[in-house]
């Protein structure tokens, strides 16, 4: 007896739901509350949903950065006694310069290792007073560059020179952004989720509240698929027309974040650039997408209980 | 038409119905009648496929009930006017569009001005915005004969729709049946009313089937 309903093709309601509803939208009453709750429902997911996207993309460009900025170059520190540190600098930017696969390494000027130095002594603090390593930023130009045959030069020909590969630091910052990247993605899953979960519960509280009315209509010989689509279509607008509107909300947010230059840190990022900004329209769609499945099926569970 | 043999109806294990054969004639005017609690409403939702029989055979228009889809039921109600005792409407609706409801969910055209004439017909012209809570009982149930009537049915089935009215509300709605039948719909009426099957049949030539029981037979001359 279920069977052609469980054909109740998507393929079929979307054409329902295209056609102009006409007198076939009112034979479901209005159903006042449910309908705000709906659209409000979907407005406040797709909110969520702007930043849960917006977090996703900015830890990705933030994952790719660290790892990107780290992975191409080193750093060699160059400890000595005092007396001794010209001379062995100077040994091991030999070293450097003439190491295949590096470009021109860069000894660091005392200004900027005293800005290096400022989070921890301060701004005023006189570096040349303190015994503080040399530090050389050495890029890496080419895929020839061995990590550890130069680690081995360097032990053999410039004593008390370190080489720091930042693989130390970079490998929990990449796993820190991969990972929140992850939980932007689950966010996002979790509020389709959500939003699908409380659609249908909208959808099943206004069919149970319309039982008579889907009776009347099936003994006065309504077709399954008259009935959902007039469900359907309902929902499916309400979901798209609330996600809409709270998609632009989400967006108008993101676009009021501080700029780069008045934040720090992680929130530097946090945003969409360029094309990125079209990804946060697929947002109302995707909403009208889980209306429309949310409702089918709400509607294919109470109709099939129904003669 | 419909056609039943040995059509048998239980629920939960009580048989309601049993052994029940039957024949509604093409054109003809029928009536059912039978105490109440008889089975009378329970053999109409049989004719309307809003049950199915759990024993026996039985056909309507040729199809086997038990093997329609439920696209198939839907097609088969539209050959099939209903009427109830308590019909219902769907009460955000005004009149007018109650009646060309069958017409909406089949997707046709509705004719404004045969919908005119149908509201003519049952007495309703001035109710035609009126929501369904308004009406009276007659006035339902006249609303719910042009309902059933609209798509133009072969077969009309009314439920004891004279149940709540009086009379004179009685005949004139038993009037409006009888001009169908005449116009060559076929008729069931299921009623328990003896007087009105007696003042009926004055009118028009009408077969008349007591359920008693759990069975079905052809009433004799004693109506």
């Amino acid at each position: 007896m279920g069977t052609d309903f469980r054909t109740l093709n998507p393929r079929a309601l979307w054409q329902g739901l295209m056609r102009d509803g006409g007198s076939g939208d009112r034979i479901v009453p209005p159903t006042g509350i449910t309908a705000q709750l709906t659209l409000f429902s979907a407005g406040a997911m797709a909110f969520l949903a702007v930043f849960a996207l917006a977090l996703a993309l900015a830890t990705g460009r933030l994952a790719e950065r660290w790892s990107g900025e780290l992975a191409g170059s080193v750093t060699v520190r160059v400890s000595a006694p005092l007396d001794e540190q010209a001379a062995r600098t100077q040994a091991t930017m030999q070293v450097l310069a003439t190491t295949p696969g590096a470009g021109q390494p860069r000894l660091l000027p005392p200004e900027e290792v005293a800005r290096l130095l400022a989070p921890w002594f301060g701004p005023d603090m006189p570096v040349d007073a303190l015994p503080v390593p040399s530090l050389i930023d050495l890029p890496i130009v080419d895929e020839d560059f061995d990590v550890q045959g130069l680690r081995l030069r360097l032990e053999a020909e410039a004593p008390g020179a370190v080489l720091d590969d930042h693989t130390e630091w970079r490998r929990p910052l990449v796993t820190a952004a991969n990972r929140l990247r992850v939980l932007g993605i689950v966010s996002l899953l979790l509020i389709a989720a959500a939003s699908a979960s409380m659609i249908t519960l909208a959808a099943k509280a206004a069919l149970a509240a319309n039982g008579q009315v889907i009776r009347v209509l099936r003994l006065i010989g309504a077709r399954d698929i008259t009935i959902a689509t007039a469900f359907v279509r309902r929902f499916t607008k309400r979901a798209a027309i609330g996600a809409t509107a709270g998609t632009l909300c989400g967006m108008a947010g993101i676009a009021m974040l501080p700029g780069m230059e008045a934040a720090g840190g992680f929130l530097t990022g946090l945003g969409f650039q360029g094309w990125g900004w079209l990804l946060p329209l697929l947002i109302p769609v995707v909403a009208g997408a889980v209306g429309f499945f949310a409702t089918r099926w709400a509607a294919l569970k109470m109709l099939g209980a129904v003669r | 038409m419909i056609e039943m043999r040995d059509v048998g109806f239980g629920y939960g294990g009580t048989e309601l119905l049993s052994n029940m054969t039957l024949t509604l004639q093409s054109g003809m005017f029928h009536f059912l009648t039978g105490p109440s609690g008889s089975g009378k409403t329970t053999l109409l939702r049989l004719c309307y496929a809003d049950l199915l029989p759990t024993t026996g055979q039985m056909t309507a228009f040729g199809e086997d009930v038990r093997q329609l889809s439920r696209d198939g039921i839907a097609d088969l109600r539209r050959r099939i006017g209903v009427v109830h005792q308590d019909t219902q409407f769907l009460d955000h609706l005004p009149v007018a569009e109650n009646l060309a409801l069958p017409l909406t969910v089949s997707g046709q055209e509705v004719d404004m001005e045969a919908l005119r004439d149908l509201l003519g017909w049952v007495g309703l012209s001035h109710h035609a915005r009126a929501l369904p809570p308004s009406l009276s009982g007659g006035e339902r149930q006249r609303a719910a004969l042009a309902r059933a009537v609209i798509l133009s049915p072969d077969l009309i089935l009314a439920d004891e729709p004279t149940g709540n009215l009086d009379w004179d509300m009685s005949m004139r709605l038993m009037q409006l049946l009888i001009e169908l039948n005449k116009s060559g719909k076929t008729v069931l009426v299921a009623t328990h009313d003896l007087n009105l099957i007696r003042a009926t049949k004055a009118q028009v030539a009408a077969r008349v089937l007591r359920i008693a029981n759990g069975t079905l037979n052809l009433a004799g001359a004693d109506l």
